[in-house]
């Protein structure tokens, strides 16, 4: 009972971490453009799709023979297949590879998003960007479905060993290198120059401008950290679950809007907790009653938690005095 | 229209003049502005100008277009055309983080601070764009020391405090930013009568410290009683103007502004 518990909990700070990652996505947006980013869900699927491009360009016999046939001047992956797949060394610089390279590429997706489907919609009436964000959505869901199959398997990596308690390399992996990411972006937000800025063009738009700060980058750069976390979310659920489809980004985009709620939306911390708390209420629910249930019983958390705090767990309520 | 785009040339060719006599020439000089908000016309043609070390005062009533003349030499609002000349270079429709760049400060209507960060971290906002840790470090003393009060309350959250310390703070956090021109956008609004007074103690400090103002106000009494000079706005024009002290005897002035009948 006890191995059973601690096996879900496990399990539950898995998925609490790709929750936390993606929710920081929209979390991040809504504090700045109090815009919900329904294309958030498509950066996750972007990003898993890139990453699994990135993969196979480095390590598949077959994709690499297909590429450099087009691709000449590309024969040199070739020779490099065995370092990334044979050695440790080689493999965590493969992951590294992959991981940055999807983050940096889907980061410039969410950058070209806001240049070219939201910021000529800022002074527009709010339903406008939504629905551009939904045109968005729909537009790299069958961006996705033309260029490739529906669902591509995705290479697992890592070693399948159990060290008990449910504990896998897997669940290791996603767990410590989504600590790491949350701790790094809340250091930069809050004591960084640019994080700074980052809050103060949250709290005060005019304002943030009068101070000096270039109010566009600024949320360039939101659009750009919020996609790349949502992109390394994506090869988690890739090596996770072992498959990458063109709507993935779904089910995740919906329960990670909801931890974003759940924490208090706009809120950086918020979205963590909240991430980690569906995540963890997921798996217990789907461990103790009944998986058909867990969503059921994730929603009814967040219904609760709604009425006796409407703005999330910790959203904040400083009174503004005019 | 026309006319405007003849006055360019010569305002570009005049330029380099404008810099070997700065020391005469206006700080700013606002020529034939004109500023809508969609169709409102809010700004129709005004043309002022502000002299180094002066405080000059723009007063009117409400919605006659003060603080849509001080959004737009911020660049928070783009002009419809006119031109604004910061020491001989025209910023009329730059960005507003450009314009702050340039050392013109606005302190906006309704405080605006950050609600969220310490009066620390506010100050420091203000001095977002500067490098110089040392200068950075004593203004912000030199800041508290102008507003005790601030320094009581270093580590509350902005939102915490109240409406004449917003006040006080919008103003520090201005003044952070080592302004050459500080636009204060009603000051006085909503503000107990004894916290104004330290406020408008407080402007006649900066101008002694060589810090040229422009004053939009709606307390026209205490506005025209600090300024060197002034400018009566009435539905988007400038109706009148001349020193403090002439504006202040003024029969309509005192009629419209002063409630005297």
């Amino acid at each position: 009972m006890f191995n059973y518990i601690v096996s879900q909990l496990v399990n539950g700070v898995t998925l609490g971490g790709m929750y936390a990652l993606i929710a920081l996505g929209y979390t991040l947006v809504y504090g700045i453009l109090l815009m919900i980013n329904f294309a958030h869900s498509e950066m996750f699927m972007s990003g898993g799709y890139i990453g699994l491009g990135v993969l196979n360009l480095l390590s598949n016999k077959a994709v690499q023979a297909a590429v450099v046939a087009r691709l000449p001047f590309l024969a040199f992956l070739q020779s490099a297949r065995t370092f990334f797949t044979g050695s440790t060394i080689g493999m965590i610089l493969m992951l590294l590879i992959v991981f940055g390279i999807s983050a940096v590429l889907t980061g410039c997706l969410g950058m070209l998003t806001e240049r070219f489907a939201y910021r000529p919609l800022r002074n527009a009436p709010r339903l406008c960007p939504l629905i551009s964000a939904l045109g968005i959505s729909i537009f790299l869901q069958n961006a996705a479905l033309l260029w490739i199959d529906n669902s591509i398997p995705f290479p697992s990596l890592l070693p399948t060993r159990d060290f008990g308690f449910g504990i896998t390399p897997i669940r290791i992996f996603i767990i410590v290198t989504s600590l790491i990411l949350l701790f790094v972006l809340d250091r930069f937000v809050s004591t960084t120059r640019i994080g700074k800025a980052m809050r103060a063009t949250s709290q005060d738009q005019d304002a943030a401008g009068l101070m000096g700060i270039d109010i566009n980058s600024v949320i360039a750069l939101t659009f750009f950290i919020g996609p790349a976390l949502g992109a390394v979310a994506g090869i988690f659920s890739g090596m996770y679950y072992g498959v990458v489809t063109y709507n993935m980004g779904f089910f995740p985009g919906i329960k990670s809007f909801t931890a974003a709620v759940l924490g208090g939306i706009g809120n950086l911390r918020g979205a963590m907790l909240g991430g980690f708390m569906l995540g963890i209420i997921e798996a217990l629910a789907s461990g103790f009653i009944s998986s058909g249930y867990k969503d059921v019983i994730a929603f009814v958390i967040l219904i609760i938690v709604l009425i006796f705090r409407p703005g999330g767990l910790l959203g904040e309520s400083v009174v503004e005095k005019v | 229209m026309a006319a405007l785009t003849t006055d360019t040339p010569d305002v570009k060719s005049d330029a380099p003049q404008e810099t070997v006599t700065a020391d005469t020439a206006p700080m700013l000089q606002v020529t034939d502005l004109h500023t809508s908000y969609g169709k409102i016309h809010a700004i129709k043609g005004i043309s002022f100008q502000v002299n180094r070390g002066e405080i000059v005062t723009l007063i009117g009533a409400n919605g006659a277009g003060k603080s849509t003349t001080l959004r737009t030499l911020s660049g928070l609002i783009a002009p419809q055309s006119g031109s604004i000349l910061f020491n001989g270079s025209d910023i009329a429709g730059l960005k507003p983080h450009v314009i702050t760049a340039k050392k013109i400060i606005q302190v906006p209507e309704g405080r605006r601070i950050f609600p969220k960060m310490t009066v620390r971290e506010n100050l420091d906002m203000g001095a977002f764009l500067r490098r110089d840790a040392d200068g950075i470090k004593q203004d912000m003393e030199w800041v508290l020391e102008l507003f005790p009060r601030l320094a009581e309350r270093i580590n509350q959250k902005g939102g915490t405090l109240s409406g004449g310390e917003q006040q006080m703070l919008a103003m520090a956090r201005g003044l952070m930013a080592r302004p050459e021109l500080l636009m204060l956008d009603e000051p006085s609004m909503g503000l107990a009568p004894v916290i104004v007074e330290v406020i408008f103690e407080t402007i006649a400090k900066l101008q002694e410290k060589g810090i040229t103002i422009l004053l939009v106000e709606q307390n026209a009494n205490l506005a025209l009683g600090i300024a060197d000079r002034g400018y009566v706005l009435e539905t988007g024009d400038i109706k009148l103007t001349g020193t403090g002290k002439e504006l202040l005897a003024n029969e309509d002035v005192r009629k419209s502004y002063l409630g005297e009948d």
